[in-house]
């Protein structure tokens, strides 16, 4: 019998709005994530790639109509998440400055999600998860305001971890970052998925942090996935979808001629 | 002969006092800016921002700014009264954010804030600017103009986000654009589309862009020159085609921090600093 994917997408439409100001942010996708691997996210801004993220994690405004079918590690997964299902999946936004509560230490925002879940020795866990993260105790009762950016993507991936998730969703987790903190963040999210056997799927617009990453990537563009491709084909440049080779070529930097064969592929 | 630079800029320095006493953010800062596409790269922190904003004067209340020179366009800045500087500030040099959401106002919708900005500095009719404001929305490759003038900050993806701030700093012409990491939430094809408008700004209109990134190759092939900060000084200049062959230590291990699409994904290596590097 073979092992059932650690997450399933199956047709996910994800629709905002109603009437003529309904949008199809979300138009049908499919992929999925075998347990233990990371899986990129890439393609168009405002292709979807956040919705699906919120989707999968439970996450969408009452004002968005979610269909298909989204199974994690075989089970099927209604619109009501269960506190079970929140302590499995974990997400790490974007922004380092906007999520972290700006009145709560360290402390207080590690300790939340552990007693949230009744977890017991919040102590000990908050302090091996700022080591995990590589950050010494005298962190633990500094504000947000009180600490680099780097040093606040790391609080939030401390965060997600604390109650020892399977798997971890992270969108855009070093763009605000410079390159040097960004190593930093992504040597931790490396040896954390190895070390826990940790799932992700991550979302980023630089396709060299996701080769770094991933196993695996989706190409996405107006809602849809155009492409699923190997990491190892974009190492070689063999991507097959006309707007991956595009996305490879854009990411070797600004090159005007590029900037001139650019093709536009509507729906 | 050498033409007259837009911008001159002599020993800027950039202080905030803190309950934890002062931070020196730009310690002794000196560049000119042509009409040209000019640089600033440098870890966190090291003054890239506070240097754009010193430019137009916006640094936050317990900051100061002092220089020995500051001149644009033959005024200088510093002696300025309030209302030459805010002839200039928007309409003459514009500052495109780093936080656009943060940038937006959240209760009116963004073709409105396009086209209000866009009459502050001008006579326009209401009609003329909210032509001026969807062309330009489509000029930043945003696919359905009209859906986006009337959506709410909320309503718009990460990157739409940007990209509604570029119209909207674009739109006045301005003289210099002091653009502060304006394409990190874009993906890469909208972002080489994006700056190929500022190219064409710099190319045909002699505007003088300042380009704040942490994006080293990003920076390597679209700017002219650039400014390696560290630490609130420039410890580096180099020509934009020379960076990745930079000799500064500060300025390799930045480039050697950057993960490869070629690359095999084991550890990256991380930046060891040098107290050196801030003298
Ligand atoms: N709450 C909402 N109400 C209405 N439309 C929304 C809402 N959230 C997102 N959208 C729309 O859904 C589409 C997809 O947005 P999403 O944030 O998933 O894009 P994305 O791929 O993450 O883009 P980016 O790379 O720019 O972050 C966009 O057109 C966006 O405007
Ligand atoms: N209002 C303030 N009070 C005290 N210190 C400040 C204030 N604003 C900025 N600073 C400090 O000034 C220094 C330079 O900040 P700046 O925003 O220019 O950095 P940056 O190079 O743009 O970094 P990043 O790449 O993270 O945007 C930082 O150490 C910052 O903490
Ligand atoms: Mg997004
Ligand atoms: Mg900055």
């Amino acid at each position: 019998m073979s092992v059932a994917p650690m997450i399933e997408v199956d047709g996910l439409e994800v629709v905002f709005g109603h009437g003529s100001r309904a949008f199809r942010a979300v138009r049908g996708i499919s992929f999925s994530v075998e347990a233990g691997t990371s899986f990129g996210l890439v393609g168009e801004s405002g292709s979807g790639k956040t919705t699906v993220l919120r989707a999968i994690g439970g996450l969408l405004p009452q004002s968005a109509h979610v269909s298909g079918l989204m199974r994690l590690a075989g089970e099927t997964l209604g619109i009501e998440r269960s506190r079970a299902f929140r302590r499995r999946v974990q997400i790490v936004f974007q922004d380092p400055y906007g999520s972290l509560h700006p009145r709560h230490t360290v402390d207080q925002i590690l300790g939340e999600p552990a007693r949230v879940h009744g977890l017991h020795r919040v102590d000990d866990r908050i302090r091996r998860a700022l080591l995990e993260v590589g950050l010494d105790a005298s962190f633990r009762f500094r504000y947000p305001h009180q600490l680099s950016g780097g040093q606040r993507q790391r609080v939030a991936v401390a965060r997600a971890l604390i109650i020892e998730p399977e798997i971890v969703l992270l969108d855009e987790p070093t763009s605000a970052l410079d390159v040097s903190v960004q190593a930093e963040v992504l040597n931790v999210l490396g040896r954390l998925r190895r070390e826990h056997g940790l799932t992700y799927v991550l979302v980023s617009h630089n396709l060299a942090v996701v080769s770094h990453m991933c196993d695996q990537l989706a190409v996405m563009q107006h809602g849809m996935v155009v492409e699923t491709l190997n990491v190892g084909q974009m190492r070689t440049d063999t991507p097959e979808h006309p707007y991956t080779k595009q996305l490879v070529r854009a990411s070797r930097g600004y090159d005007r001629a590029a900037v001139e064969t650019l093709e536009e592929f509507e729906v | 002969m050498k033409r007259q630079p837009l911008l001159v800029v002599e020993d800027l320095r950039v202080t905030f006092d803190t309950p934890r006493g002062r931070v020196e953010a730009v310690r002794g800062v000196s560049f000119e800016l042509g009409r040209e596409k000019l640089g600033i790269v440098g870890e966190s922190g090291s003054g890239k921002s506070q240097t754009g904003r010193a430019l137009l004067g916006l640094i936050a209340g317990n900051g100061r700014i002092e220089a020995k020179r500051l001149s644009f366009d033959g005024i200088d800045l510093l002696a300025a009264d309030q209302r030459t500087l805010r002839s200039i500030r928007g309409a003459r040099i514009s500052m495109i954010m780093q936080d656009p959401k943060f940038s937006l106002n959240p209760v009116i919708s963004v073709g409105e804030q396009i086209v209000e900005a866009y009459r502050v500095h001008t006579k326009a009719s209401k009609r003329e600017a909210r032509e001026r404001a969807l062309n330009m929305l489509s000029a930043v490759r945003i696919r359905h103009p009209e859906h986006v003038f009337d959506a709410y900050p909320h309503e718009v993806s990460g990157g739409m986000g940007q990209r509604i701030m570029i119209a909207m700093m674009m739109i006045p012409e301005p003289d210099i654009i002091i653009a502060d990491e304006p394409t990190s939430a874009l993906d890469v094809t909208v972002q080489i589309q994006v700056l190929a408008i500022l190219d064409d700004m710099v190319k045909e209109r002699g505007t003088g862009l300042l380009f704040i990134s942490h994006d080293l190759n990003l920076v390597a092939s679209f700017c002219d020159r650039v400014l390696v900060m560290y630490a609130g000084r420039v410890v580096e200049t180099v020509a934009a085609r020379d960076l990745r062959s930079a000799k500064h230590p500060y300025t390799r291990g930045l480039m050697n921090c950057l993960p490869r699409i070629e690359g095999d994904g084991s550890d990256l290596p991380v930046l060891k600093r040098d107290p050196e590097w801030a003298q």
